[in-house]
């Protein structure tokens, strides 16, 4: 069988660019590394170009080990935009706070590429490693700032925990392995479809549930997500929200529904009920938080909640909703935190309270905070609602109870969201003076904000794009 | 460039639509630059709408075959929303003429709107209702047509309220926007329910389904209900009784924007909307006659108040509420094609009355009371025979427009009377009176502010041009407009008509009374208010007749009773449930969000920041998980007994 290196070109080029960046910023003085980042913007633009240009050349590496299909290149894409947006967005916030450390820039198309890896993996291995080569680049990033005392604790935190989690996550795979015989996801299927459950194979799929389930943060596996999200550098937490945790659903949905959909009913009331948990305590515990980064940590968790829902149908629907609102997610998510990362650069403040007046200061962030957090609240016409819509319409037969939480637990959100809005449009702000958001930032808010409104008033095209993705994904 | 016409028709709508965009973002702080923008959008959509008018009234297929094309919108198993264009001869005339008159505004705004601190704002209100009202008429769905009506009824709000710092402006603005909404509801229940029954909302496969309604299991009777549901919507928005209550209120937005409401856009969205809906009201005689009805008696109705009216503006609000009763007649005796006609003439004679009412207003620095003016046609000669113009079409005189419509809609209802519709006798009466009545407080109004003694303390000057331009252009169209729907030549109804085309034989005799109505109506006002200097048989007829008098200078006291109606029964009733809300809902809400929010202060101190307590957490969790799920569950648990 002939190895087709042309499928793995976006793989490739990351790959190329990473070293590049990484190289280029060894050689280049010290006093003209600023370019470096939109070097990496330029380079993640064009791999972004070959991977859109390519999304239907698909195929099968290594008999089903490695899976260039359309599930896994709408993965991909959203992965690239969203490194695209964190680094473009906060080129002022790394240079303040995180300082003229050129390794940040490679690391973070570093963690890239171990996403794009996730979602195109078709068995443990590949699998395994593309998760660790994220979650090391993110133990790094998250420590970058490490003079400052939250930063490094955050990563400390991080580099213990992810570690724990990854020892659940390997011994998982070997117990499913055990039972199966095999490491090929499509191999695992037909196994179990000729075996049924087996002791093994349960406590196999509790310890994946548990590790995957630290990856998204999901209830009882979120606690080490608040604080990091608090103590990382802004944009590192966007990228840890936005990237790490749709890497971690693509990972979900291709092992739970492509792997072990025989089994639908042993884990299908165990995700139900993270997921309940993760609306349920995300969303109570985000509102009586008064550190923003600290509150869209919670909010995350709600969000994942969300999603998980998708996963509890375990149909292409499901697919579909789920990849409709991590697209969606990356654009509310990455809009939110820039703002937070712009903010920050003029206020050093990451306290609810000092948002008071915002949108006298700024008027664009504040309007895109305000679109942002009320698309995740799931408000018509934004692309919340949109993608609640679809999440929630696919839940099946005896899961009902589970869309009623949602929508009860939305309705609380929306209490700790506008009450951001109401900090940053009512009060007076206690220092006047402009916020500057540069251009980039800028140009990068205003994606986030169009985004969010047209995806929230015109779904089709991406819900076609989403839905034809979920198709391609039962073909194995 | 027709063929690119035809195929672009959505770009009609469109350009206001970014016009508005400009102007709100871009463009704002540069008057003149916001007015070339919003007149250079709304020209480009008014020489589209002209091609796509030479496309389709050169080519009859269209009549049988209407030209859609449409978009997926959104959807979902079983409803699938598409937005769509649909041009058949109707929306094409519809989407000339309203590119046509809002244009002839908007160049009248430059002039009346000169020097306004808003006028940016202005003109982008203007653009924005422009598009809503030209995306209404395009639409090739129901759905799509309902948040273009929204779009509209959003408009209004808008710009009958413009005045912000007037009292009465933003109370006339609400008053709109609520009582439309009152219309609007019944409508969305009219369009929740036939897309229920018939499963879409697209208006050709209606048109398919609605005359089989039996097969798809519902009763003649709830089809009337739900034609009658989508018939408050228009009662609503074309000002029907008893929901006119707004329109005359709706004279305190600046005097383009009464044109623009009153003649080509908003008001008549009512009656196209039942015209493009008229295979469903064909379907069932009831909800016809109560169309028939509604019609005829509000179009007397409002005659009856416009004779005793002193502000200009409000006699031609409610000859406006009173020429809607007439198209809605039209329509609900079966004839698209005279409720249509009416509508084509109706735009330009009122647009053009408006604008010169406006023009009045604007020499005499907002005096609106006829009984104050006088002889002004010496110094505003343009504006004065143009209003005389005006004047002519609507009260019925050949061969000026409103001539040959008015007589179309008699003719047919007349038609209808004689088919066997016994009461189409007293439809006719009242459509004939209407006309006898249209034509005096007309010629009142004309003979009060422009004829007569000119007022020593009133100092009228000609508008600028680009005022009276507009004027000229709507009067000889006021004129000539009607000569394409002669009953010699037809070439209108054999366009424009629904079910067969009408060929009715010029009926002489209904004609000549038509005429003779009219005359009679100007000659009463040339005695009363012309010749009879001192006005003393009008002051008298008045003293002699106090109670009729007061009862039409009242408007029949229809706001009054509303407003009893609101401070006994409605405000009864809310202060019963506002104690019911303070003391039960309240408590019931405050309690939740108490516990909710205290359950979140609680949740919060699991999180310790403790690395040990996060590890515990996370092992406890896969522990507890996998014992639940090993012996939770019945089958599992015989697995892990051992596999029996």
């Amino acid at each position: 069988m002939s190895f087709d290196f042309s499928l793995l070109t976006t793989e490739l080029a990351m790959f190329v660019l990473g070293l590049t960046t990484f190289v280029l910023g060894l050689v280049v003085p010290s006093g003209s590394r600023r370019g470096l980042g939109s070097f990496a913007v330029l380079g993640l633009l064009l791999v972004l170009g070959i991977t859109v240009v390519n999304r239907s050349h698909q195929g099968e590496l290594l008999n089903g080990m490695y899976l260039v299909d359309g599930y896994a290149a709408f993965f991909k894409i959203l992965f690239l935009m969203a490194a695209i947006l964190v680094i473009f967005g906060s080129f002022r916030y790394v240079d303040q706070h995180v300082g003229n450390h050129f390794e940040y820039y490679s690391t973070v198309i570093f963690a890239t590429l171990g996403m794009i890896v996730m979602a195109s993996a078709g068995d443990f291995i590949t699998l395994y490693l593309g998760m660790e080569l994220m979650t090391i680049s993110f133990i790094i990033l998250v420590a970058f700032r490490f003079i400052e005392g939250k930063s490094l604790e955050a990563g400390i935190k991080y580099l213990l925990l992810a570690a724990m989690s990854s020892a659940v996550t390997l011994y998982g795979l070997s117990l499913v392995y055990g039972a199966t015989g095999t490491i090929i996801i499509g191999q695992v299927a037909q196994a179990v479809a000729g075996g049924g459950a087996s002791p093994l194979l349960i406590v196999g799929l509790t310890m994946l549930v548990a590790g995957l389930g630290f990856k998204v943060a999901a209830v009882p596996f979120h606690m080490w997500s608040p604080d990091v999200y608090e103590g990382a550098p802004t944009p590192v937490t966007s990228f840890l929200a936005v990237g790490s945790k749709a890497a971690s659903f693509a990972v979900l949905l291709r092992l739970f529904i492509g792997g072990l959909a025989e089994l639908h009913g042993q884990w299908a009331m165990l995700v139900a009920v993270l997921a309940a948990l993760s609306m349920l305590i995300g969303n109570l515990v985000a509102i009586p938080q008064t550190n923003i980064k600290r509150m869209l940590a919670y909010s995350s968790i709600a969000q994942a909640g969300y999603i998980l829902v998708g996963l509890v149908a375990a149909t292409e629907a499901g697919i579909k909703g789920v990849m409709f609102y991590a697209f969606l997610y990356v654009f509310a998510t990455v809009g939110a935190f820039t703002v937070v990362a712009a903010v920050y650069n003029k206020i050093h403040s990451d306290e609810i309270a000092d948002y008071a007046g915002l949108v006298q200061r700024a008027p664009l962030a504040a309007t895109v905070m305000l679109v942002c957090l009320l698309s995740m609240a799931g408000i018509p016409p934004l692309a919340g609602f949109v993608g609640k819509f679809y999440l929630f319409k696919t839940v099946v037969e005896g899961y009902m109870w589970l869309v009623y939480l949602g929508l009860i637990m939305s309705m609380v959100s929306v209490y700790y969201y506008l009450r951001v809005v109401l900090v940053m449009f009512r009060d007076d702000p206690k220092d006047p003076s402009p916020i500057e958001l540069g251009s980039a930032t800028t140009l990068t808010l205003f994606i986030a904000l169009v985004t969010t409104i047209v995806l929230g008033i015109y779904p089709g095209p991406l819900a076609e794009v989403a839905n034809m993705a979920a198709q391609s994904f039962f073909l194995h | 460039m027709v063929q690119f016409a035809l195929n672009h028709a959505w770009l009609v709508p469109l350009l206001p639509a970014l016009a508005f965009v400009i102007i709100v973002f871009l463009t704002r702080p540069w008057p003149k630059v916001s007015s070339t923008v919003s007149i250079a959008a709304i020209l480009s959509s008014f020489v589209l709408s002209s091609s796509i008018a030479y496309g389709v009234f050169t080519n009859p297929g269209f009549i049988e075959k209407p030209l859609v094309y449409s978009l997926r919108w959104f959807g979902m198993e079983g409803f699938t929303v598409h937005v769509g264009v649909m041009l058949d001869p109707t929306s094409t005339m519809m989407l000339f003429m309203v590119s046509m008159v809002a244009t002839l505004i908007q160049i009248y705004s430059t002039g009346y709107m000169e020097g306004d601190p808003q006028y940016s704002v202005f003109f982008s209100y203007l653009s924005l209702f422009a598009a809503s009202m030209l995306g209404l008429v395009i639409s090739s769905n129901l759905l799509q047509m309902f948040v273009m009506w929204e779009l509209v009824g959003l408009c209004s709000f808008l710009l009958i309220g413009f005045y912000t710092f007037k009292i009465s402006a933003r109370e006339a603005a609400k008053k709109a926007f609520i009582t439309t909404r009152i219309g609007d509801f019944g409508m969305l229940l009219g369009l929740l329910f036939l897309q229920i029954v018939f499963g879409t909302l697209d208006l050709t496969e209606l048109a398919q389904r609605v005359p089989a309604f039996e097969q798809f299991g519902i009763s003649l009777g709830l089809l009337t209900l739900i034609a009658i549901l989508l018939f408050i919507g228009p009662i609503g928005k074309s000002g029907q009784f008893p929901l006119h209550v707004w329109l005359p209120d709706a004279m305190e937005g600046p005097t383009p924007v009464s044109a623009l409401i009153h003649a080509a856009t908003m008001v008549v969205a009512g009656v196209y909307l039942v015209g493009r809906t008229l295979f469903l009201f064909a379907e069932v005689p009831g909800a016809m006659e109560v169309v028939a009805f509604t019609g005829a008696f509000t179009a007397l109705f409002a005659a009856t108040i416009a004779v005793t009216q002193r502000e200009i503006k409000r006699i031609l609000a409610y000859s406006t509420v009173s020429q809607l009763g007439y198209m809605m007649l039209a329509l609900g005796v079966g004839s698209l094609s005279a409720s249509m006609f009416h509508l084509w003439t109706h735009a330009f004679f009122k647009a053009l009355m408006f604008l010169g009412a406006g023009s009045v207003l604007h020499a005499l620095h907002h005096k609106a009371d006829v009984w104050d003016m006088g002889g002004l046609i010496k110094k505003m000669p343009i504006t004065g025979w143009t209003f005389v113009v005006g004047g002519l079409a609507i009260a019925g005189i050949p061969p000026f427009a409103g001539f040959w419509s008015k007589d179309e809609i008699l003719a047919v209802t007349l038609e209808y009377a004689k088919h066997g519709h016994t009461l189409g006798y007293v439809l006719f009466l009242m459509a004939t009176f209407t006309a006898f009545l249209t034509a005096f407080y007309m010629w009142r109004m004309i003979f009060l502010a422009f004829f007569g003694k000119e007022k020593p303390e009133n100092h009228p000057h000609e508008s600028p041009w680009n005022m009276t331009f507009p004027l000229i252009v709507l009067a000889v169209l006021a004129a000539v407009g009607g000569l394409i729907g002669t009953p010699w030549a037809n070439w209108w109804s054999r366009w424009i008509h629904f079910g067969q085309p009408h060929h009715g034989e010029p009926a002489i005799g209904l004609m000549l009374l038509s005429v003779v109505l009219a005359l009679a109506g100007i000659g009463l006002a040339y005695l009363l208010y012309y010749k009879d200097e001192e006005k003393r048989t009008a002051q008298e007829l008045a003293k002699r007749y106090p109670t009729l008098y007061r009862i039409s200078f009242n408007k029949y006291y229809v706001d009054e009773l509303y407003q009893w109606f609101t401070r006994t029964v409605v405000d009864a009733g809310a202060n019963v449930l506002y104690w019911f809300d303070i003391h039960v809902v309240d408590g019931i809400v405050n309690g939740l969000a108490g516990i909710t929010k205290t359950s979140g202060k609680g949740l919060r101190y699991l999180q310790t920041g403790k690395l040990q307590t996060y590890a515990l957490v996370f092992f406890v969790a896969v522990l507890v998980i996998t014992v639940v799920l090993a012996f939770g569950d019945p089958t599992s648990a015989g697995i892990m007994g051992g596999g029996k």
